[in-house]
């Protein structure tokens, strides 16, 4: 859906997205690394199990919720990506202990 | 940690050159953000896009200069920090890193700037639709842009502004749906001669614009969109007000009709808000200073109403003067003889608003969408539902929340509070400014048990 402008330079990393690698760049957004994917959606709501993808942005909006690490309903618009971490589409709600 | 002088809510031009000028008067002072560097949206990730420069152009450069001397000023800087809860005197509750913690304060600043105004349409939810302000937060982050030919539909300097910097990236435009009402500008002509002798922003806006109708093709007088598509958009259908209708294929559909201030925190504080009919929102009534009705309590930048970053640069200088007058480290005469001029630098930057805001008031459609759209997009509630409720007795946007629970998704009202208003108050033929808005409390943001938990040791005073 978006494209990055350049290639990524040294210092490039990898992210894992439900289990395919992602390449990122440090200080981007995982949501913005969502975006270029061939599934650019982050989530499925809780009412209805529709997709839902960034799209606000700038933390207004929580349909770029996803797991990160563990964490389930993470923002992903404000959360920078790092080397080796672990994203996962969240399907409906979020459960008690994640 | 001692009780602040000043805490300052949000890193961005408002926040930032606060902060600067309570170091400049000595005071103590801390900002938080919810963003992982400071800039707000208007200079998002200004530190890091220097090779994006050339595309984004010197407006958005300024900032790094901005944040470079933010960082070095001795602010105590919060990034990545989301206010939940906001009591007088002033307790702030403050989740980072998981953890919530208190911070005490004699003064605050609410920086909180804008959002874009939720446009609700049949489709909006879909992935592949996002607002333009998204698009150019990816841009400044990421550096990256839409991988086809995009569609860009709406009204404001924003989108103009976005299209240009696409096309110098070399991204492309399918087309451009232009939703100003026609013959607006009319309204706007009598606010010109004001706007003309105060800014060059205009010609600036001119050129934009032509340059994009070399670029794109651009449709006038659009009044209705639809996003249709099974997982993401595919396709988008479109209405003009001479009721020719379109249907085209789309992977990415960008919309916006303006800003409106973000006004949570202050309204959770019961802060006087007044209904602002050039801007179509509300905004907390502040004095010349920025001081809202609760004492002590500054809001500055476009949470204040919407007027642009150079504007919220002054308007937080003056809370700032404001706070060290009233904490002790300047006098009223030196606050009076220091705000002579950025008053008279903010009246220059205010002068070109009631042409904007009369040129780009937002379509009439943007505030009554079609029964089927989903109005609060967390709690998936249609404008449908909300209209049936909303002439049965007279509720108001409180009994609806309570009846739907549109507004109680984590955004807590961000994106359907406005258009829950306008809903109810066309059925019951009332003004917004009598409608009123959700009653926001405390949490702010969604706050886990575990966050909470971490506050069992109470801050020591």
């Amino acid at each position: 859906m978006f494209r990055k402008l350049h290639e990524p330079e040294a210092g490039a990393l990898t992210i894992d997205i439900d289990g395919v690698p992602a390449m990122a760049e440090p200080g981007e957004s995982v949501a913005a690394v969502l975006l270029r994917q061939a599934e650019p959606w982050s989530r499925l709501t809780p009412v209805s199990q529709s997709k839902r993808a960034p799209y606000c942005m700038m933390g207004v909006c929580f349909d770029c919720l996803a797991d990160v690490d563990g964490i389930a309903s993470v923002q992903t618009c404000l959360r920078p990506v790092c080397d080796g971490m672990r994203v996962a589409r969240q399907i409906g709600k979020r459960t008690i202990g994640s | 940690m001692s009780r602040l002088d000043l805490l300052i809510v949000g890193a961005g031009p408002a926040g930032m050159a606060a902060a600067l000028a309570a170091r400049r008067h000595g005071l103590e002072v801390m900002v938080i953000d919810d963003q992982p560097t400071p800039g707000g949206q208007i200079w998002r990730s200004v530190e890091q896009a220097a090779r994006r420069d050339d595309i984004l152009g010197p407006s958005y450069v300024e900032g790094r200069a901005v944040a470079e001397a933010f960082r070095a000023s001795g602010v105590i800087y919060q990034p990545g920090a989301q206010l939940w809860q906001l009591e007088p005197g002033f307790r702030a509750f403050v989740s980072r890193n998981r953890q919530a913690q208190v911070i005490e304060a004699k003064a605050v600043i609410l920086a909180t700037g804008a959002q874009e105004r939720p446009v609700p349409f049949p489709g909006w939810t879909l992935p592949g639709v996002l607002t333009v302000g998204a698009a150019q937060i990816l841009l400044k982050n990421a550096g990256q842009i839409p991988a086809g030919p995009v569609w860009i539909a709406g009204s404001g300097p924003l989108p103009l502004l976005y299209a240009v910097q696409l096309l110098r990236a070399g991204g492309q435009v399918a087309g451009y749906l232009d939703t100003t009402p026609a013959g607006q500008w009319r309204a706007a002509l009598r606010h010109l001669p004001r706007a003309l002798c105060a800014s060059g922003d205009l010609a600036k806006g001119l050129s934009w614009a032509a340059m994009l109708r070399r670029k794109a093709p651009v449709i006038r007088g659009v009044i209705e969109i639809e996003a249709l598509g099974d997982g993401r958009i595919e396709t988008l259908r479109y209405r003009t007000a001479d009721r020719a209708t379109a249907t085209v294929e789309a992977n990415t559909l960008l919309v916006h009709e303006g800003v409106v201030p973000n006004i949570h925190a202050a309204l959770s504080l019961d802060c006087t808000v007044a209904w602002d009919p050039a801007q179509d929102c509300y905004a907390p009534i502040v004095d010349r200073w920025g001081e809202s009705s609760q004492v002590d309590l500054f809001v500055a930048g476009d949470g204040a109403g919407i007027a642009g970053a150079k504007a919220a640069q002054l308007r937080g200088e003056l809370a700032t003067l404001r706070v060290a007058v009233k904490l002790g480290s300047t006098s009223e005469d030196a606050a009076a003889v220091a705000a002579r001029p950025i008053r008279r630098k903010l009246d220059r930057e205010l002068a070109v608003r009631p042409f904007l805001d009369a040129l780009f008031r937002p379509r009439p459609q943007v505030f009554a969408p079609a029964d089927k759209t989903i109005v609060c997009r967390c709690e998936e509630i249609t404008a449908g539902e909300i209209r049936a409720l909303a002439s049965v007795g007279r509720p108001g946007p409180n009994q609806i929340k309570a009846a739907t629970r549109a507004g109680m998704g984590p955004c807590q009202g961000r994106q359907c509070g406005y258009t829950v208003t306008r809903i109810v108050g066309a059925a019951q033929n009332r003004p917004p400014a009598e409608v009123g808005f959700f009653h926001i409390r405390p949490p702010l943001k969604p706050v886990t048990l575990g966050e909470l938990a971490a506050l069992h040791q109470p801050a020591a005073p």
